[in-house]
């Protein structure tokens, strides 16, 4: 149930994103990524999702396509549709059982209010459309959960309501992985932290108690 | 080392190959009713036949690329799809040349023809989506030579069978037995100059490649 | 099986979104008219061929008003990026590939049923002579549009100069459909022994290049949209 990067590498041409990253996510932990923008966040979790072809290295223990679920700043759904309409498109593609009962009880776990559910996704505000992604996310029942900048734009209640939504999938016992430069959302949640620096590893610390505020500004001081 | 030479010997056999030509097309016997315009076919059939051998490497170098994404053989199809562009244009020049006397019209709607006005369309396309695409347009051109080159078998047979339904009188004619000589030197010296410009011109692409490579390492190492 | 779910899941999305907007719909088949009725400007008298001209009429329109649909329904994918959420899922590519064919089919063969009777009003063109043979020879040219169309929007997705690029790509590849495609129709229009031998040949090169390029689209459509 482990995943190892394994010195992947991602060239673009001259660019070099990734630069020999290794690191292990396990299950229960929900790994922290940090790193400035343009660090190589991004990619890295493009790699993982398998959307993107590591110019060198390797993952293994990759769930396999249709079993990692992505959250980023892309919404992936179709404006002109409601949230049902949406969900049950994917609960189709993703061959879920019950797919009308399954979208009922993730949009009840997302929180998305039922008066909603109807409206054309397009008029949805941030936060709301956070939650359809993320039931979408989650449709598939995925072994991995890939986040990226998952709490830029959401206030308060947003962010709280998505951490919670991801302890959750942290205790299901799945393996999350959160890119972000937000450390007070992330803090208290995570209990490995890695950041990376122009496509390389710089830190990758984990402890047993989950990392504080404090501790994270100590370590990724001059964010 | 080998590869080097076989490609300077094929360069020689080229020049010499063209230097010889012009005098054995001189010489070689009148057609009936052309006369001296008819020696274009010398220089015309080869080019034709090169368009074609051009394209069908390249759809296969492309899909070779596409399954193996190794820039080898991506360096070969860009460089035979430039060269079906170049032949095709030769052979789309010196054909109407020579059609003018012979049929009294620049040009019509034939298999052979409508297959290599299509093919060169296909190629020429090619090199504007390589050039203009930006990223992921290898791809694209080379989805491109691909299915161009799966359309040549089908040109070639509809458009034939459409002409039995609707014939003309603007036939294309075979070779006479004592024309042979200038002919085959003609197609040898075009094959030997299509080894020579394939080989060249995949290696530009090839070293253009290492360039960017080398160019990566040391932007790596930190040297720029 | 599950491969058919799949397409049918991603046409029938495809569907839903466009019977929400009709967007795609209604500029296509404007288009599509307004092409008719200026190539009518240009043959208001006496044309010597009917059935040739309005044939290539028909299929100048639906080439046109088809890249303009095929363009807007690949696009609608960038949105949001929902292509990705796509290519996440467990679909197979080909799958998606073939859903998204085949509502562009759908909706290109609505645009053919508007423009066809204006062809007989414009050019007097015996639209409503052997019908199965025109339908036929409509559906196949345009699963032959959707097909290859298809894989070509699909490979210039990411890329910027998308618009201009998909109608240099496309046309050279898909001429000897069109080919057939007007050849075919005006030899049906035409009639006679000779146009209906002839109507039959064009239908069958068309089964065998549309057989030929889906298998060719299947087999190549996930090495060509991957990064």
């Amino acid at each position: 149930m482990n995943l190892r990067v394994e010195d992947v590498t991602k060239a673009y041409g001259r660019q070099r994103a990734l630069a020999g990253v290794s690191l292990e996510l396990r299950p229960g932990r929900l790994t922290a990524l940090l790193g400035h923008n343009g660090a190589g966040k991004s990619t890295l979790i493009g790699v993982l999702s398998t959307l993107i072809r590591p110019t060198a290295g390797r993952i293994v223990g990759e769930p396999g396509r249709g079993k990692v679920g992505v959250l980023a700043h892309d919404s992936f759904v179709y404006g002109d549709l409601d949230a049902e309409e949406n969900l049950t498109f994917y609960a189709k593609l993703y061959d879920v059982a019950d797919p009308v009962g399954r979208v009922r009880t993730l949009l009840d776990e997302v929180g998305l209010d039922e008066s909603a559910r109807r409206r054309p996704v397009k008029t949805y505000s941030r936060g709301m459309l956070q939650r359809v992604s993320l039931a979408r996310a989650l449709i598939g029942s995925p072994a991995l959960l890939l986040l990226d900048e998952p709490f830029t734009g959401l206030d308060r209640t947003g962010a709280r309501a998505l951490a919670h939504a991801l302890v959750k999938a942290r205790d299901d016992g799945r393996l999350v992985l959160v890119a972000t430069h937000d450390l007070e959302a992330i803090a208290d949640l995570c209990h490995h932290v890695v950041v990376l620096s122009r496509g390389k590893v710089a830190l990758d610390r984990e402890q047993e108690q989950p990392f504080t505020l404090a501790e994270l500004r100590e370590h990724y001081g001059g964010a | 080392m080998l590869k080097r030479a076989l490609v300077l010997l094929c360069a020689a056999g080229a020049v010499v190959g063209f230097f010889i030509l012009p005098d054995l097309v001189f010489e070689a016997p009148l057609a009936y009713n052309l006369f001296i315009t008819q020696k274009i076919f010398y220089y015309h059939v080869p080019a034709a036949i090169l368009l074609f051998t051009s394209a069908i490497v390249s759809g296969v170098a492309s899909a070779g690329y596409l399954k193996t994404r190794r820039g080898g053989w991506d360096d070969v199809a860009a460089a035979s799809a430039w060269l079906t562009v170049v032949f095709g244009a030769i052979t789309l020049t010196t054909g109407p040349i020579w059609a003018r006397p012979a049929w009294g019209v620049w040009w019509t709607w034939e298999a052979r023809l409508t297959t290599a006005l299509l093919l060169w369309l296909i190629f020429v396309a090619y090199g504007i989506v390589r050039r203009f695409g930006g990223p992921g347009s290898d791809r694209l051109a080379a989805g491109l030579a691909v299915f161009g080159s799966i359309n040549v078998p089908l040109v070639y047979y509809s458009v034939n069978v459409w002409r039995t339904m609707h014939p003309t009188t603007n036939v294309i004619p075979t070779l006479r037995r004592d024309m042979l000589a200038p002919f085959l030197l003609g197609m040898l010296a075009y094959h030997l100059l299509f080894v020579v410009l394939l080989a060249a011109r995949a290696a530009i692409l090839r070293a253009e490649r290492r360039v960017e490579d080398v160019h990566e390492l040391a932007l790596d190492a930190g040297l720029e | 099986m599950r491969f058919l779910r799949h397409a049918a899941a991603v046409a029938g999305k495809d569907l839903r979104v466009e019977l929400r907007t009709r967007e795609v719909v209604t500029t296509m088949v404007f288009f599509a008219v307004v092409i008719v009725v200026i190539s009518s400007f240009a043959f208001t008298d006496q044309i010597a061929s009917v059935e040739n001209t309005a044939s290539g009429i028909l299929w100048i329109s639906v080439a046109f008003a088809g890249s303009l649909g095929l363009a807007r329904a690949f696009d609608r994918e960038r949105e949001g990026s929902t292509m990705r959420g796509l290519l996440l899922s467990p679909a197979d590519r080909g799958a998606i590939f073939l859903g998204k064919a085949a509502s562009i089919a759908l909706t290109m063969l609505l645009v053919e049923a508007v423009v066809v009777p204006l062809l007989a009003v414009f050019f007097g063109a015996p639209v409503d002579v052997r019908l199965p043979w025109l339908v036929s020879l409509l559906v196949l040219t345009t699963i032959a549009f959707s097909i290859v169309g298809s894989v070509f929007a699909g490979m210039l997705l990411p890329t910027r100069a998308r618009a201009v690029l998909l109608p240099i790509a496309l046309y050279p590849v898909l001429t000897p459909a069109f080919l057939a495609a007007t050849k075919g129709t005006a030899a049906i229009w035409i009639g006679g022994k000779a146009g209906m031998a002839e109507a039959d040949f064009w239908l069958k090169f068309l089964v065998v290049y549309d057989s030929l390029f889906l298998v060719a689209s299947l087999w190549m459509f996930e090495s060509l949209v991957l990064e």
